[in-house]
C-alpha cells in the first residue's frame, strides 16, 4: 500500500499546528475531504465518486476509495454513517432496494460493475457477500455449501461438488466440527457455526472479494474470536472488505480502515496509524470514544 | 412517589389483584367461547348422523320369482333382444300377488304392487340378461322395497296417526308386517347410495354422480387455480413495479374475494357457456367458474406467505449469486409453500361447498348417469344435497344428510392432506 506522499505531506503539515491553532482545528474538523491514503496501487476495486441515495436521503456523498488486492479493509463509523451502504454498494446489493440510486464508478479488476452489459449474477459470483446475521439457507450443510457451486455449474461431477464442499468447511475451520453430519439441516448449527457456515458458502463459489457485513455482530466473543482469525486467514488468499462496529476488531483483523461519518469517507489509512495517529479530528474522537 | 408514601411495591400491589382478574376473566371468556363453539359444532354433527345414518341401510323384502317363459321368453330360444325386452313389471306383480293369494279388488292390487321399488323391474331384467337359463326357472329374490316402506321399517312412520295422514294405508302396514313375521325382510346396507346417481326412487338414489361431479369440478379447479396463482402471487409479489395499476389491480383481487359467488356463477353464464359454446352442467365451467373464485384468495394467501419469508435468505441467495428467478423458486417459494398450501386448500374447501355459482350455470339438472368426464353433464354434492332437501319424500331428507356426511368426510380428508402436506414441507426445509 503505496502512500500517496502529496496528500500525507499536506496532512503532516498541518499537524504542526495542531492546538496551536484553534480555528485552525475547528476548521479541519468540519472539513469532509477524505484524508489519508485511499488509493493504492494495485487495487481489486476501485471507487471513484460513489454517490448512494436512498429516495431523498443522500447516504454516501462522493467517496473515492480503493480496496487493495488480498488485504483486509475495515470499514468503521458510528450507525447510519453508510458503511453498510458502501458495502452493499460493492457487489449491487443496493440493487434490491427500492427507490436506490447510485452515480459514480465501482470498477472490479478494471471492468465497470455498474456498466449496462455487467449482469449481477456474475458479479455476485466473484464478490461474495457474508451478512451480519448468520443466514445459512434452510438446507442441509452440504446443500448450504454446494448451492452455489450448482447454479453456476463450477462442478462436473458429484464428487468434484463433494471435494469443493470438503474443501470450503475445511477453509472455514468447520470441517472438524460437522464432517459427521453434513446431511442435518444448516439452521441447526450454533450461531458462530452458522457464520462460518455462510463462509464457506461465500468462498465455495471461490470469488475474488469477500464483502462482509458486520459479521460477528450476532456472535457471542469466543465464536467471534474463531471468526476473526478465519479473516485473518483468508486475507491472505482472498480480498476482504469488512465492516465493523467494533474498533478491536478492526485493529485485528485488517491491514487498511476506512472511517465514514454521516455518509463521508472521512479518512483511510493502514490500520496502525488509523488507530495510532488518526489525522481527522472526527476519527480521532470515535476511536477514542468521544462519541459512536 | 415520596409524597404520597407509597413505595413501588406497594403501587404494583395495589393492582395486582385488579390486574391477575381481569386476565383471569379474560381466559375464562375465551374459553365459554370455545366450549360454545365447540357445543354447537357437536349439536350439528349429532344431528346431521342421527338424521343421516339410517341412509346407509336399506329395507329388502325376499320375493319368490318365477321367470314366466310364457311372458318374458314367449318365442322361445333365449334371444337377448327378445329378453331385454319383455314385461317384467308382470312378473313382479305376479311375485307380489303370490305373496298374498287373498287380496283381490283393482285397487287393493294397485297398493300392493307399490310394496317392492320400481327398480325391481331392471333388477330381473339384468339377472335374465346375465343368466338367460332363468327363465322357466323360480327363485327368491332379495329386493329393495318401495322408500315408503322402508321408512316405515325403519321407523319414521307414526303408526297413531289417523290413517288419511300417512303415505301408507292400514291395510299396507299389515301386509309389510306379515311379510316381516315371515322372516321375509331384512336390513342390508346401502350400496346403491354409493354407486348409483341421482333418481326420482328414494332408494335407487345414489349419491357417485354428486361426488364424481364434484371430484371433477375441483380437479379443474385445482389444476387451474393453484398454478395460476401462485404464478400471480409470485410476479405480483416479486417482479411487478410497485406503480398505479399494480395497485390497482391489488385493491381489485381484494374485492374479488368479497364478490358474492352467484355473480361468478352469472359470468361463468355469460362468457365460458354463452360466449366460448361450453356446454351446460359440465364440470369444466363449473371448475372454471369455481377458479375465478377461487383464484383471489389463493393470490392472496401466496402474497402473505411470500412477504413472510425472511429478506435474510433473499440476501443469502442473491450473495451467492442466485438470479432473482433462482432465488424464488429455490428459496423463497419452498419456504412459501405451506402458507400457500393452507390459502389454496381453503379456497378448495369453499369450492366445494359452493352451491351458487353452479345453480347459474345449470349444475343444478337433475342427472342420473354418473358423469365419466369434465364435459359430461354433471351436478356437485352441495347441490345434490339443495336437490334432496327440496324433494318431498321423506326418504330423501335422511339421505341428504348422508350425503352432508360425505362431503363433511371430504372435507375432513381435504385438510388431513393439507396438514399431512405441510408436514412434509416442513419436514424438508
Amino acid at each position: 500500500m503505496a502512500d500517496q506522499p502529496g496528500v500525507a505531506a499536506m496532512e503532516t503539515g498541518s499537524l504542526e499546528f495542531r492546538g496551536a491553532e484553534v480555528d485552525l482545528v475547528d476548521e479541519r474538523r468540519e472539513s469532509r475531504e477524505t484524508v489519508g491514503t485511499p488509493f493504492v496501487d494495485d487495487a481489486r476495486m476501485t471507487c471513484r465518486d460513489v454517490n448512494v441515495h436512498y429516495g431523498d436521503n443522500h447516504a454516501i456523498k462522493n467517496v473515492s476509495l480503493d480496496i487493495g488486492r488480498e488485504q483486509v479493509l475495515a470499514m468503521i463509523g458510528p450507525s447510519g454513517c453508510g458503511k453498510s451502504t458502501f458495502l452493499r454498494a460493492l457487489n449491487r446489493m443496493n440493487d434490491t432496494i427500492d427507490g436506490c440510486r447510485m452515480t459514480g464508478e465501482i470498477k472490479l479488476d478494471g471492468n465497470d460493475i455498474y456498466a449496462k452489459d455487467m449482469d449481477v449474477v456474475p458479479l455476485r459470483a466473484l464478490v461474495g457477500m457474508v451478512f451480519q446475521k448468520p443466514n445459512p439457507f434452510p438446507k442441509s450443510i452440504f446443500d448450504n455449501i454446494a448451492y452455489g457451486v450448482r447454479i453456476h455449474g463450477l462442478a462436473e461431477s458429484k464428487s468434484e461438488i463433494e471435494g469443493i464442499v470438503e474443501h470450503s468447511l475445511k477453509r472455514a475451520g468447520l470441517w472438524e466440527e460437522v464432517n459427521d453430519r453434513l446431511r442435518q439441516p444448516g439452521t441447526g448449527l450454533s450461531g458462530g457455526q452458522q457464520q462460518r457456515l455462510c463462509i464457506a458458502r461465500t468462498i465455495a463459489v471461490s470469488p475474488e472479494v469477500i464483502l462482509m457485513d458486520e459479521p460477528c455482530s450476532a456472535l457471542d466473543p469466543i465464536a467471534t474470536a474463531r471468526v476473526e482469525d478465519l479473516i485473518n486467514e483468508l486475507g491472505a488468499d482472498y480480498t476482504i472488505a469488512i465492516v465493523t462496529h467494533s474498533m478491536q476488531q478492526a485493529a485485528r483483523v485488517s491491514q487498511r480502515t476506512a472511517y465514514f461519518h454521516l455518509g463521508d469517507l472521512l479518512e483511510v489509512g493502514p490500520t496502525d496509524q488509523i488507530f495510532t495517529n488518526p489525522i481527522h479530528p472526527l476519527t480521532e474522537d470515535y476511536i477514542t470514544g468521544r462519541f459512536g | 412517589m415520596a409524597a404520597s408514601g407509597k413505595s413501588t411495591i406497594e403501587r404494583v400491589r395495589a393492582t395486582l389483584a385488579r390486574r391477575n382478574r381481569a386476565e383471569r376473566r379474560f381466559k375464562n371468556f375465551g374459553r365459554a367461547a370455545v366450549l360454545l363453539g365447540l357445543l354447537f359444532l357437536v349439536l350439528v354433527f349429532v344431528n346431521i348422523i342421527l338424521t343421516g345414518y339410517s341412509a346407509f341401510w336399506q329395507t329388502f323384502v325376499k320375493l319368490p320369482v318365477h321367470f314366466d317363459a310364457r311372458v318374458i321368453d314367449p318365442r322361445g330360444g333365449a334371444d337377448p333382444e327378445t329378453l331385454g325386452s319383455a314385461d317384467y313389471g308382470a312378473l313382479v306383480k305376479a311375485s307380489v300377488r303370490s305373496l298374498f293369494p287373498d287380496v283381490s279388488g283393482r285397487r287393493h292390487r294397485r297398493e300392493l304392487g307399490k310394496l317392492v321399488s320400481r327398480g325391481t323391474v331392471f333388477q330381473l331384467r339384468r339377472m335374465v340378461l346375465e343368466d338367460p337359463s332363468l327363465v322357466g326357472s323360480s327363485t327368491e329374490v332379495w329386493v329393495p322395497v318401495d322408500d315408503d316402506y322402508d321408512m316405515l321399517h325403519k321407523g319414521n312412520v307414526d303408526r297413531t296417526l289417523p290413517e288419511t295422514d300417512r303415505r301408507l294405508s292400514d291395510r299396507q302396514i299389515a301386509w309389510f308386517d306379515r311379510l316381516a313375521d315371515d322372516g321375509r325382510v331384512e336390513s342390508r346396507f346401502n350400496i346403491t347410495f354409493f354407486t348409483a346417481g341421482d333418481s326420482r326412487e328414494p332408494e335407487l338414489a345414489g349419491i357417485r354422480g354428486a361426488a364424481m361431479g364434484s371430484f371433477f369440478t375441483l380437479a379443474v379447479t385445482l389444476l387451474l387455480s393453484f398454478p395460476l396463482g401462485v404464478a400471480t402471487s409470485v410476479y405480483l409479489e416479486e417482479f411487478a413495479p410497485r406503480n398505479r395499476l399494480t395497485a390497482l389491480i391489488e385493491v381489485n383481487i381484494n374485492n374479488l374475494a368479497a364478490v358474492p359467488s352467484i355473480v361468478f356463477g352469472l359470468l361463468g353464464l355469460a362468457v365460458f357457456i354463452n360466449l366460448f359454446g361450453l356446454p351446460r352442467s359440465a364440470p369444466l365451467v363449473g371448475g372454471l367458474v369455481l377458479t375465478l373464485m377461487t383464484l383471489p384468495t389463493i393470490i392472496i394467501a401466496g402474497r402473505a406467505a411470500l412477504t413472510s419469508v425472511p429478506p435474510s435468505i433473499r440476501e443469502a441467495a442473491l450473495g451467492v449469486g442466485a438470479s432473482k428467478l433462482q432465488m424464488i423458486v429455490h428459496h423463497v417459494l419452498p419456504l412459501a409453500m405451506p402458507g400457500m398450501l393452507t390459502g389454496t386448500i381453503i379456497g378448495m374447501a369453499r369450492a366445494l361447498g359452493e352451491t351458487a355459482p353452479l345453480l347459474m350455470i345449470g349444475m343444478v339438472a337433475f342427472v342420473v348417469d354418473v358423469p365419466q368426464s369434465v364435459t359430461d353433464a354433471a351436478t356437485a354434492l352441495p347441490v345434490q344435497i339443495f336437490l334432496w332437501l327440496d324433494s318431498p319424500e321423506r326418504a330423501f331428507v335422511e339421505r341428504a344428510s348422508a350425503a352432508i356426511m360425505v362431503l363433511l368426510a371430504f372435507l375432513v380428508a381435504m385438510n388431513a392432506l393439507a396438514v399431512v402436506l405441510r408436514r412434509r414441507f416442513e419436514r424438508r426445509w
